[in-house]
């Protein structure tokens, strides 16, 4: 709930993510909810919990596990008016739906020559590192984001998981939101009057003058990590939160990149034909005389999801492996 | 042949005006197709062309039951629906010609026609990918209690797709106003019903998921035209669901490019003794309703229509290439 108080709130991703979801709800009659399990169950993670009792099983609306049909209803509803938020459980089972996104949502304005929107906002999670194997584990944003027609965000931060839901809402284009669900325990404070945000630009989150790192969604945090641990080597990180996969706010990041002369870019997707692909071909097109050193990237390993800890751990970027990278970019190694 | 019942046969009570309007409907999408595969003959209209002779009676029958506030979505085979729901013929051949007066503004084509005024949704190439569309559009109309029924037409092809089942299940659930007309011409694109389907019974899929279901004569505009409305009525009495299955058959390709391999040319012969248009306008004569003089009439009327849609699509203009990425995303956002 918003609170009159002045000071920060302490908050969880999860909370965050439902307080824009009922402050949605609570603004605009044509918003209902819609998923797998968000109703009875409270959300696949907790997410939609209460919602039910608070605006009843119209607006909080229980769907078979049928991606397809209720992914395609929600565009429907879209086109008839109404401004559905669908949740799919995670970017695993999307695919399900992947003919609708794809095939239907993303296309529906330009087929008709500007005639029909499809306004509907998907929800999904996404990521690994909870050990839930690979059909439960995917990456798939970036490969969202090759599709024209939608936009594909992904919020990292509270403030952002806060206040992304709405501008999407606002947006009389198809968004699709990713979660990772590593994020949802996530504690942080939010301002008493955090509210909308913008989804058109990056952020710079750290300042920095020696090398940028591009990273977006949980590898933020490791990238801020070990821009901290690089600080007290004497190697000044600016790190920038993409926030928005598609489309991309490139100006932010080449601004950065020709001032620091440096780029790693840091995605827990796959190089190959990913988004970090696409990032360091911007950056090539864009800054190439101003590089000191080739354009790196950290991002999972090119296998599927494993399911033991430390397999797991291995596949994906971290901490330790973005700070010996940097140190190579700098040359600090030597 | 498969085991298929006969639709129930309605006495042919129709008055001259209706009779007139019917006849004029049907004909006007047989000239209108038959134009189409002279244009793609002599290469004005490209791409992917399916066209609907044959299946007249299905579109103009189905059509009469809607008002113009329900909603339409249709499949790649959409002309007809198109043109019978109030779409111009010089907007859709001008579609197909791939000009910016087009109903899609060139960025369509045979495949993809649209039309915000007459709510006619497409124009769909998935075969499936409207069902959960037109229920979408159904649970809008529910939720702000409008009152309207959303069509959807589609294939006997469309109810091998998972969409299908999910489509009707969730229909039926949450008991929406939707109208699911499936277009059962025997084959989806060149396979055969019974290659296709283990229970070859459409409407008893339906009846599985508790939906009211019909089958009728798809050849016969005035079953087609009863079937509908006594569907429609149902759907605007009880907010639920129904399906009509049409039992019809295209007497061309799949499309401009199919060889055709897949059936024997006697089958067509004998599907055109069935000819919606040539049987109703027997049938029309017999009972004296309708005259020689009136078909001509009609002929008259529909090739100046044609010809004039022709006209307008030729004399047309291209989108400026510089708007080639208009409309990928909204201009502006709503608040």
């Amino acid at each position: 709930m918003t609170s009159d108080d002045k000071a920060p709130r302490k908050i969880t991703y999860r909370e965050a993510v439902r307080e824009a979801i009922r402050e949605a709800l609570q603004k605009d009659e044509r918003v209902f909810l819609m998923g797998e399990d968000v109703g009875r169950y409270g959300g696949c993670f907790a997410v939609s919990k209460g919602l039910l009792a608070e605006f009843g099983p119209e607006r909080i609306r229980d769907t078979p596990l049928s991606e397809s049909g209720f992914v395609g209803a929600g565009i429907g509803a879209a086109l008839g008016g109404m401004r559905p938020i669908v949740e799919v459980m995670t970017v695993n089972f999307s695919l399900l739906a992947a003919d609708q996104i794809i095939n239907n949502a993303s296309l529906y304005l330009y087929m008709s020559g500007g005639q029909f929107n499809v306004p509907i906002v998907i929800r999904m999670a996404t990521g690994g590192g909870r050990q839930l194997a690979a059909q439960h584990s995917r990456s798939l944003e970036g490969w969202y984001a090759h599709i024209p027609g939608i936009k594909v965000l992904s919020p990292a931060t509270i403030e952002d998981a806060r206040g992304m839901l709405w501008t999407a809402l606002e947006d009389p284009d198809p968004v699709l939101i990713f979660e990772n669900s590593g994020l949802y325990n996530m504690e942080g404070t939010l301002a008493p009057d955090a509210g909308p945000v913008d989804i058109d630009r990056a952020y710079v989150r750290r300042e920095g003058k020696d090398l940028t790192i591009l990273t977006h969604s949980a590898s933020l945090f490791k990238s801020l990590d070990a821009a901290e641990i690089l600080a007290r080597q004497g190697i000044d990180v600016e790190v920038i939160d993409l926030r928005t996969l598609r489309p991309l706010d490139e100006r932010t990041f080449l601004t950065s990149i020709a001032r620091t002369h440096r780029a790693l870019i840091v995605d827990e997707g796959w190089r190959s034909g990913g988004i970090s692909a696409e990032i360091a071909a911007r950056i090539m097109e864009g800054v190439f005389y101003e590089l000191d050193a080739p354009v790196q990237r950290l991002c999972s390993v090119e296998a599927p999801m494993p399911y033991a800890k430390h397999m797991e751990d291995a596949v994906l970027p971290q901490t330790d492996k973005i700070v010996d990278l940097v140190r190579k970019m700098v040359g600090a190694d030597g | 042949m498969t085991t298929q019942r006969k639709g129930k046969k309605k006495a042919a009570t129709v008055d001259r005006d209706h009779a007139l309007h019917l006849l004029h409907a049907m004909i006007r999408i047989r000239r209108l197709e038959e134009k189409c595969a002279e244009l793609y003959s002599a290469m004005k209209i490209r791409g992917f062309l399916h066209l609907y002779d044959g299946e007249e009676a299905v579109a103009v029958g189905v059509l009469q039951a809607l008002t113009p506030d329900d909603a339409v979505v249709a499949t790649y085979r959409e002309h007809a629906h198109a043109l019978t729901r109030g779409v111009g013929a010089g907007s859709i051949l001008a579609e197909m010609y791939g000009k910016q007066e087009g109903c899609s503004r060139g960025r369509g084509g045979s495949m993809h026609l649209f039309d915000g005024k007459t709510r006619f949704y497409g124009g769909n190439a998935i075969v499936g990918g409207g069902l959960p569309i037109a229920v979408g559009l159904a649970l809008a109309d529910k939720m702000q209690q409008k009152g309207r029924v959303t069509c959807c037409f589609f294939g006997e092809g469309a109810v091998a797709e998972g969409e299908f089942h999910e489509s009707l299940n969730l229909a039926a659930l949450w008991q929406l106003p939707v109208l699911f007309v499936c277009e059962n011409n025997l084959y989806a694109m060149g396979t055969a019903l019974k290659l296709e389907h283990a229970v070859q019974d459409i409407a008893r899929k339906a009846a599985s998921y508790d939906v009211a279901s019909a089958a009728v004569d798809g050849m016969d505009v005035l079953a087609v035209e009863a079937a509908a409305k006594t569907a429609a009525e149902a759907i605007r009495s009880s907010g639920t669901p129904y399906f009509l299955e049409c039992r019809t058959y295209r007497f061309r390709a799949h499309s401009m490019y199919d060889p055709e391999l897949y059936r024997e040319k006697v089958e067509v012969a004998e599907w055109k003794k069935r000819c919606p248009i040539a049987n109703f306008i027997a049938k029309m004569k017999g009972v004296g309703i309708l005259s020689d003089g009136d078909v001509a009439a009609i002929e008259a009327e529909v090739a100046q229509e044609i010809g004039e849609a022709v006209a307008f699509a030729e004399a047309c203009t291209w989108e400026p290439l510089e708007d080639l990425t208009r409309f990928v995303y909204s201009e502006r956002r709503e608040r």
